[in-house]
């Protein structure tokens, strides 16, 4: 599938339908959404905001490197990281030179700031953890004014964080955008609304899709940080209730959501998950999901299919294919229900 | 409840006695301002008293800024459930007459006073709405109603600042998001000396009354979604 090559807007972005129960496929515009989902449903969406989370860096002999912040594990001073070879995101990941070296306990410098290397994954000597050394103010400042949104080569222009926001944006926890809520402007929200759809909110830390690191990116989605709110489990009982459906926009949704219901019953939650889901998983929460579409060889895809079969996924991928559809970040969106 | 605030404008003047007050009654706040000693001193003086306080240095009339006000008050303090356009410029002073007012020294004033609060707002109020409750409050000024020589940039900008909030409590209200618009009088501050040095002081309102008076408010939720209010100051 061809990439959106840079940030549309709603009224451009297609609707690829996929039932779950017949595996029809069919075409609509993401304007159409309100009148393909019924009164009484759910849209559970992830209030994470986008973090400018590409910071320029220097390894300890001093030569550039770019760090790419995973998620923070306190307040914002110590974080998990992935670093990067010299360049920037016009060199596909996979492509780019591999960074010097690092051990435990070197210093660098990352956004101007001094930092440690606290430890190794075991994963890779790339991903690891690192301690910033100034005051938290200070290292937010820092990582605001020097970083930049994470993107890819597909994307050729620079980003600014504006473009990748959703709409409904709360807190700086995910690395990359929780991109299927993007086109989600308020207008459509609120015609969503008078539909008398429902509306809640969980926050999830989306982490990173690609990092050109084998053994990383073998090992996605790393743990990220989740919270469900009571509000929200409330709000997916009343659904249930009353017979609507709850559906998850974004990946970053189901993964919460299913974390939260880890024990069998859905429960308010926060912490980390490493829940994994893909092929074989039944969903205790979402009945469908809102989201874009990915390569099919991505963890997203694999997602999927705790939603619907392989063979109907690669069906409705090979017709959105065939009809122009646009994938990525910024490409068309997929309601799977 | 607990509430996180974003003040702008907070290194002096109403917004820093706004944010002592606000702090007193258990907010924790983020002060912006540009970058300055004042700004690091009211954070200080906020911690001393016990309260929780966090500096993010920026200019709200940079557009560029608006994220990392935003993203970094959201960090430190969670998310956002009262945020103060309190930031404002008079442009240049002394005030000089309309018809002799430079293009960009209009355009700086709309900057800071209009654009600033509606980016700010755009990227914040949204998750308000998704929660179901946060409360915007604009501060003006007697200029936005009276027209007065001289003062045309700042009352045109506050002017637009009002309806700014009258617009957004128009669109957010059934979504939970209240605004306030409010002429705090006049007040014995550094910007009403820029403005009129001849003033008495004496019989200017003082900063931390009207902001004990707004905060009152403001916890309470003693307000119509979209008023207009003024407060104790002399006007």
């Amino acid at each position: 599938m061809r990439a959106a090559s840079a940030p549309r807007a709603r009224g451009e972005r297609r609707l690829l339908l996929l039932d779950r129960a017949t595996g029809s496929v069919g075409d609509a515009q993401l304007d159409e959404l309100p009148t393909l989902v019924r009164p009484g449903d759910l849209f559970v969406v992830n209030d994470a905001a986008t973090l400018p989370a590409s910071l320029p860096a220097r390894a300890p002999s001093g030569a550039p490197m770019e760090v790419r912040l995973v998620r923070a594990r306190d307040d914002g001073r110590r974080w998990q990281a992935v670093a990067l070879g010299a360049g920037d995101w016009r060199t596909p990941t996979e492509r780019r030179p591999a960074p010097e070296r690092l051990e435990a306990g070197a210093r660098i410098e990352i956004a101007g700031l001094p930092a440690t290397v606290m430890e190794l994954s075991r994963t890779s000597v790339r991903l690891f953890e690192l301690m910033f050394e100034s005051e938290t103010d200070e290292v937010w400042a820092a990582i605001y004014r020097r970083g930049r949104p994470i993107q890819y080569a597909h994307v050729p222009e620079p980003l600014a964080l504006w473009s990748v926001q959703t709409a409904y944006a709360a807190r700086p926890w995910a690395a990359e955008a929780p991109s299927a809520g993007v086109p989600l402007d308020w207008s459509l929200l609120s015609a969503l609304r008078a539909r008398g759809v429902g509306l809640a909110a969980i926050t999830e830390g989306a982490g990173l899709s690609s990092t050109g690191d084998p053994a990383i990116d073998a090992a996605l989605p790393l743990p990220e940080r989740f919270e469900v709110p009571a509000a929200t489990v409330r709000a997916i009982g009343e659904a249930r209730a009353r017979g609507g459906r709850v559906i998850a926009v974004g990946t970053s949704v189901v993964r919460a959501l299913e974390s939260a219901a880890a024990s069998g019953e859905l429960r308010a939650a926060s912490g980390e998950t490493d829940l994994v889901i893909g092929p074989g998983y039944r969903p205790r929460v979402a009945d469908g999901l809102f989201t874009g579409l990915h390569e099919p060889t991505a963890s997203h895809f694999a997602l999927l299919q705790a939603f619907a079969p392989r063979a109907q996924l690669e069906a409705a991928y090979a017709h959105a294919e065939r009809g122009g559809y646009l994938g990525h970040e910024f490409g068309d969106t997929n309601l799977i229900l | 409840m607990s509430i996180n605030a974003i003040i702008t404008g907070a290194s002096r003047g109403l917004g820093r006695a706004l944010a002592v007050e606000l702090a007193r009654a258990g907010a924790k706040l983020v002060l912006v301002a540009r970058e300055s000693a004042e700004l690091h001193a009211a954070v200080a003086e906020i911690r001393a008293a016990g309260g929780t306080a966090h500096a993010v240095a920026a200019d709200v009339g940079d557009k560029e800024a608006i994220h990392r006000i935003a993203g970094a008050a959201a960090a430190l303090v969670g998310p956002i459930d009262l945020l103060v356009h309190n930031a404002s410029t008079l442009g240049p002073t002394p005030l000089p007459l309309l018809l002799d007012l430079d293009c960009e020294d209009f355009e700086r004033v709309f900057e800071v006073n209009v654009l600033g609060p509606f980016r700010l707002s755009k990227v914040i109020a949204g998750g308000m709405a998704l929660r179901g409750r946060g409360t915007i409050v604009h501060i003006s000024s007697d200029a936005a109603i009276s027209a007065y020589p001289r003062w045309g940039a700042y009352g045109v900008s506050k002017a637009a600042l009002d309806h700014l909030g009258r617009s957004f409590a128009a669109e957010l209200g059934e979504l939970g998001v209240r605004t306030l618009v409010v002429d705090p009088g006049e007040m014995d501050t550094a910007m009403h000396a820029a403005a009129m040095p001849e003033a008495d002081r004496a019989a200017l309102a003082r900063p931390a009354d009207v902001a004990r008076a707004l905060a009152v408010r403001i916890f309470e939720q003693r307000f119509e979604n979209g008023e207009r209010i003024s407060l104790g100051g002399a006007s």
